[in-house]
């Protein structure tokens, strides 16, 4: 009943001097409307990289060559070209979580459409890469187990590489030349965007792998192997088995390392996580900052407002405040203060999460935790902040209060 | 039992080096239904005595009762409680608060009221707002009211908690000479209908609507007397 009274002459208070306390509340405003855009775009992201990563599929494994050490000087990550077609040929017989396997053998080339010509990676994979990496087929179709065996000079072309070479056609059935080497389009891959680092997924080029090896490379290098788990449970299970297969293959004496690197999807998560949590608290820190300087301007304007209400709170005493009431009077004024521009900022904050969301194409997450969680501490800075002149005005003498001008 | 009761009450200031005889030695009772004026000049100490009757200060010496209750030695919540139920205030200044309705005003009060509330403090205000003669003018704020009339805004405020006593400190020494007697009217006519009244002034005529005057000088009452010939204010 009190407090409802206490609450109404607070926000009476509060909307007398409407503009100032609207620049009193700015500073919250900013701050956690900066905060909350920020945040809601930071975990957008962060779902979207998450999404993106579990859509080249979660049972991804990539198998890459370690590093070479000729007499003390090592070379970098992938620089031993120790995998082999044997390699490939081992895993798919006997390893026993593994669904899919794949070579990849990239090589760099230009591709010549005509009198247009575009450089690219070339990729030489297995009939089971697009089982793998979730890849499409738009137009025509993929390469079979025949064209593997006899080397077949066809490729299946990304998007972005119909668009430079074949702009507006359908180039399936036509005739390329990659290097001086004639081919085929047998197909074309329907879009895959952006991937998470920002590499155009479909400038890419697919020919059989013993195309590429035979025909395009040195005969021998296999840059990675791409293979997928049975399931997501057998992951360690099947990374075990193609560490065993291979150190086997590849004749390593029990005790020495590697010569190759297993890895897989849920590092790369893990990885871009950590960089967001990383974010995530970098932004908190900003949050505290500007919260932080919110409360003492929340603090100024109630010294402001304590010292030019003296007279007023000089009456209240008079006709019977207590000192415990006008302390409850200007801490409530003061919480009113920061929670409304807490509240304020937040709904700004969301509202320009989803502009920019809009705008920049990613997804926007706003959860209600951090929407209690901030709220809350503006209350609470509201509280820390304004017992101060609360404090002040309530300690205020009725007859010294009553005369002051 | 009387309203008021002083024993002996003394309050001393100390300003820089100098220390001042407030009171010195105050003795007064004062009857329920009484109209009591104070005089004296400036710094006669009678400012002082009025916040101590009002329990806006304590005494440092001597005892106080209002209504037989022992004031001195109050704790400051006590006090505060004291003062917004048997006690009501009007100030030179009218001191209402600004941008706040008459009505709003007058209620202040009963936003502070601890134990017993008042059932229907809107109408409770208004029922005073009409003693004092604003009934028409309840949704006026003070810079919208004369200084009369917010002096009576005044009046009402400290006649709706229906206080021991009212302590009037220089209530019409803002006002012109036509105002005052409408004020000093008004006073007369509440202390008719049984309520008292302690007043506070320097000037002899607006003492003489009093019954009852002490006269002040240096801290001591010099002078304690009725008044032979009462002046009554026409509205």
């Amino acid at each position: 009943m009190k407090l409802r009274k206490f609450v109404i002459s607070a926000l009476r208070s509060i909307t007398r001097n409407r503009m100032r306390s609207l620049l009193t509340m700015l500073g919250i405003i900013i701050g956690l409307a900066s905060v909350i855009a920020l945040v809601a775009l930071g975990k957008g992201s962060q779902a979207d990289i998450e999404s993106e990563i579990s859509s080249l599929g979660t049972n991804l494994i990539m198998v890459r060559p370690g590093s070479t050490n000729a007499h003390g000087v090592r070379g970098g990550a992938g620089s031993r070209s120790c995998l082999t077609m044997d390699d490939v040929t081992t895993l798919s017989k006997s390893a026993e979580h593994i669904q899919y396997v794949s070579p990849l053998i990239r090589v760099s080339s230009q591709i010549i459409a005509g009198n247009v010509n575009w450089n690219s990676t070339i990729q030489g994979i297995n009939t089971t890469y697009p089982m793998i990496r979730n890849y499409e087929v738009a137009q025509g179709s993929f390469f079979s187990q025949r064209d593997m065996k006899v080397k077949a000079k066809v490729a299946v072309l990304g998007q972005t590489i119909v668009d430079e070479l074949f702009p507006g056609q359908n180039p399936v059935g036509s005739r390329i030349r990659i290097g001086d080497i004639p081919f085929k389009v047998i197909g074309v891959l329907s879009e895959k965007g952006q991937s998470s680092t920002g590499d155009d997924q479909d400038d890419i080029v697919f020919v059989p792998s013993t195309t590429a090896l035979y025909r395009m490379s040195d005969g021998k290098t296999v840059h990675d192997i791409m293979a997928s788990a049975t399931s997501e449970l057998a992951m360690d299970q099947a990374k075990a088995e193609i560490a065993s297969i291979l150190r086997k293959n590849h004749r390593i004496a029990t005790g020495d390392d590697d010569d190759f690197e297993i890895r897989d999807q849920a590092e790369i998560v893990s990885m871009a996580t950590q960089v967001t949590g990383t974010l995530t608290m970098l932004l908190s820190a900003v949050a505290c900052v500007s919260l932080l300087v919110g409360g003492i301007g929340i603090m100024n304007i109630m010294l402001v407002s304590v010292t030019e209400r003296t007279r007023e709170i000089g009456i209240l005493i008079a006709v019977g405040a207590r000192s415990s009431d006008i302390l409850i009077q200007f801490l409530i004024e003061a919480v009113i203060l920061s929670l409304s521009g807490g509240i304020i900022g937040v709904l700004t904050g969301i509202g320009i999460a989803f502009g920019l969301g809009k705008s920049m194409g990613t997804q926007v997450i706003v959860e209600p935790f951090m929407i209690i969680i901030s709220v809350g501490f503006t209350a609470a800075v509201g509280i820390f902040f304004g017992y101060y002149p609360a404090r002040k005005a309530s300690a205020l003498n009725p007859i010294e209060a009553m005369r002051y001008e | 039992m009387k309203t008021i009761q002083l024993k002996n009450i003394k309050k001393t200031f100390h300003l820089g080096g100098e220390t001042v005889h407030a009171l010195d030695g105050i003795s007064l009772s004062v009857d329920r239904g009484d109209f009591l004026a104070i005089i004296g000049t400036s710094g006669s100490g009678k400012s002082t005595l009025m916040n101590i009757i009002g329990c806006l200060d304590q005494a440092d010496h001597g005892e106080y009762f209002l209504e037989g209750l022992k004031v001195s030695q109050m704790d400051k919540n006590a006090l505060a409680d004291i003062r917004n139920q048997r006690i009501g205030f009007v100030f030179q200044g009218y001191n209402l608060l600004a941008r706040t309705t008459a009505l709003e005003n007058v209620q202040l009060p009963l936003l502070y009221r601890r134990g017993k509330q008042i059932n229907h403090p809107a109408k409770k205000a208004k029922e005073v707002l009409d003693m004092v003669g604003l009934a028409k003018r309840t949704h006026h704020e003070p810079n919208q009211l004369s200084g009369g009339q917010q002096q009576r805004v005044a009046i009402a405020r400290a006649l709706v908690t229906d206080p021991a006593i009212i302590l009037a400190d220089e209530p019409t020494g803002n006002l012109d000479s036509r105002t005052t007697e409408e004020i000093l009217s008004l006073f007369q006519t509440l202390n008719d209908e049984g309520i008292t009244i302690v007043l506070v002034t320097h000037e002899m005529d607006v003492a003489e609507h009093a019954k009852r005057v002490i006269d002040m000088r240096d801290g001591r009452i010099i002078n304690n007397y009725k008044i032979a010939h009462r002046q009554y204010a026409s509205m």
